[in-house]
């Protein structure tokens, strides 16, 4: 309990110091912009393999379990949309992320612990929480609802493929589905969702990253409590939302 | 020159350093020896301020730097550089990025004076071609001599080096040993070298601390360390056949 208590305490305490004001606005900027293609960019393949067999899994899912001839089909196009906008894009490609990008950035940061690059970079006066974690935490939250839009719309191919050429559901049928009592305040339930994915990810690994202690083994262990810390919080945030949101 | 007094630290009850009180000259190079986990790595980081002593005070010329606000220990820390003990390049950068970075972060120099500024250093460190490689294709003993250069890219008034020859071998060892006594009396640094290699002690000694279970122990010059009658310092110094055979 207390240590639990201790890590939150460490955390919002780096929090504060990671939005601190830039030393140099240009050099962070480059940093951002290279995190993105790092955390974002490279995580599109995953994402959109991902998110085609969801999509496709779902829409075959969907189909089996409308047998019934009063039930339209269509519903098979208007479940898939639903289930990816609603929880399988955001959330689901957030436990995958927390997975890749999460281990990633806190093995990477914590690989700078002990090599002493972090404690270079105190050295040379730079605030290092907010030089290494911050440009990360911006990219993930600027670039995460992109690959989440991404994955929504590769999903709704995937169910397509999978319903229309697996003879579930006939072309018209799935698109009417597709277009069926669409809620576009959905989407931003969804965005929302994963712009606080994104911070949690970034920061949570970041912070296991930074106050990693010891050699290469610990920098395994802060990368494994990174994923199960990020992907437990992420689950109690969506659970949060959601009820915020749309109960 | 830098004072410490009276520096206390320990770890989870473990008293590490033990009211430690010594001065390192500017323009010397200044070692602090003594065995593996005599306390002398945290002497140092307690210097830098990477560890906050329990008691005591560090001075650079007349500035307490644990009683210093952020900005004006960030101002402080500008005129430090360090080479540590695996040179703490940063791995995505290359050789020429390592050296300019600190210039890019703290002065306004275009682009041009930068890349001048590196390759001066890279000269005064005796490499050469190296400023597009990155730190994965260099030895042990170029990625210290990089890890110098970024050091001096700002002009430090303090050097601090953490074992700068652990992992070299002799000839290269000997090579780091004079470019940091070089540097030193070029630039009329205060360095702090941290060290438990004798042939360096011997070679670049000027102030000497010998640190023992994180007492300050003996200190002096190496002209004086072999005429010693500390018994610990001794059990260290002597330690290696080669020396037992210089004092027969």
């Amino acid at each position: 309990m207390f240590l639990t208590l201790r890590h939150i305490g460490r955390y919002f305490s780096m929090l504060s110091q990671v939005f601190s004001r830039p030393e140099k606005g240009n050099v962070y900027w480059k940093k951002i912009v290279y995190e993105m293609h790092h955390i974002g960019l490279n995580s599109l393949a995953i994402v959109s393999i991902i998110s085609i067999f969801m999509g496709a899994v779902v829409a075959i899912q969907t189909g089996l379990q409308l047998e019934s001839p009063f039930i339209p089909k269509y519903l098979i196009g208007y479940a898939t949309r639903e289930s990816l906008i609603l929880e399988f894009s955001p959330t689901m490609i957030a436990l995958i992320l927390a997975g890749k990008v999460g281990s990633s950035i806190a093995s990477e940061i914590g690989t700078m612990r002990v090599t002493e690059q972090i404690d270079a970079l105190e050295i040379m006066g730079i605030n290092s929480k907010a030089f290494i974690i911050q440009p990360k935490i911006i990219a993930a939250v600027l670039f995460f609802p992109f690959l989440v839009i991404i994955s929504m719309s590769i999903g709704m191919v995937g169910g397509y493929l999978a319903g229309v050429f697996g003879g579930l559901v006939s072309h018209n049928d799935f698109m009417y589905g597709l277009n069926y009592w669409f809620e576009p305040f959905y989407i931003l339930y969804a965005l929302v969702k994963t712009i606080f994915f994104a911070f949690v990810i970034s920061s949570i690994s970041g912070y296991f990253g930074y106050f990693t202690e010891g050699g290469a083994l610990d920098v395994g262990k802060s990368s494994t409590k990174a994923v199960v810390y990020s992907s437990i919080v992420i689950l109690i945030i969506n659970f949060t939302l959601t009820q915020l949101m749309l109960a | 020159m830098i004072e410490v007094k009276n520096i206390n630290k320990s770890f989870e009850n473990k008293l590490v350093l033990n009211g430690v009180t010594f001065t390192f000259q500017a323009g010397k190079t200044n070692l602090i020896i003594g065995a593996s986990g005599s306390g002398k790595t945290t002497l140092i980081k307690c210097m830098v301020g990477l560890h906050q002593p329990d008691q005591g005070v560090v001075n650079f010329d007349g500035r307490d730097f644990h009683v210093l606000h952020s900005k004006e220990k960030r101002l402080l820390r500008q005129e430090i550089g360090m080479l540590f003990q695996g040179g703490a390049l940063f791995d995505y950068m290359t050789v020429g990025e390592n050296i300019m970075f600190p210039l890019t972060m703290f002065s306004d120099a275009s682009e041009e004076e930068k890349i001048e500024r590196a390759n001066f250093c890279l000269q005064r460190v005796n490499l050469f071609n190296a400023f597009h490689l990155y730190p994965s294709e260099l030895s042990g003993g170029m990625m210290k001599r990089v890890a110098i250069a970024r050091a001096i890219s700002m002009n430090p008034k303090y050097l601090f080096c953490d074992e700068p020859n652990s992992g070299l071998d002799p000839k290269t060892a000997v090579i780091i040993d004079n470019l940091i006594q070089e540097i030193t009396q070029e630039y009329n640094i205060t360095t702090v070298v941290n060290t438990h290699d004798m042939n360096s002690v011997m070679q670049i000694g000027d102030n000497i601390a010998f640190v023992h279970q994180g007492v300050l122990s003996w200190s002096g010059s190496k002209d004086s360390i072999m005429k010693s009658d500390n018994k610990e310092l001794n059990d260290f110094v002597f330690a290696s056949e080669l020396f037992k055979k210089l004092r027969s």
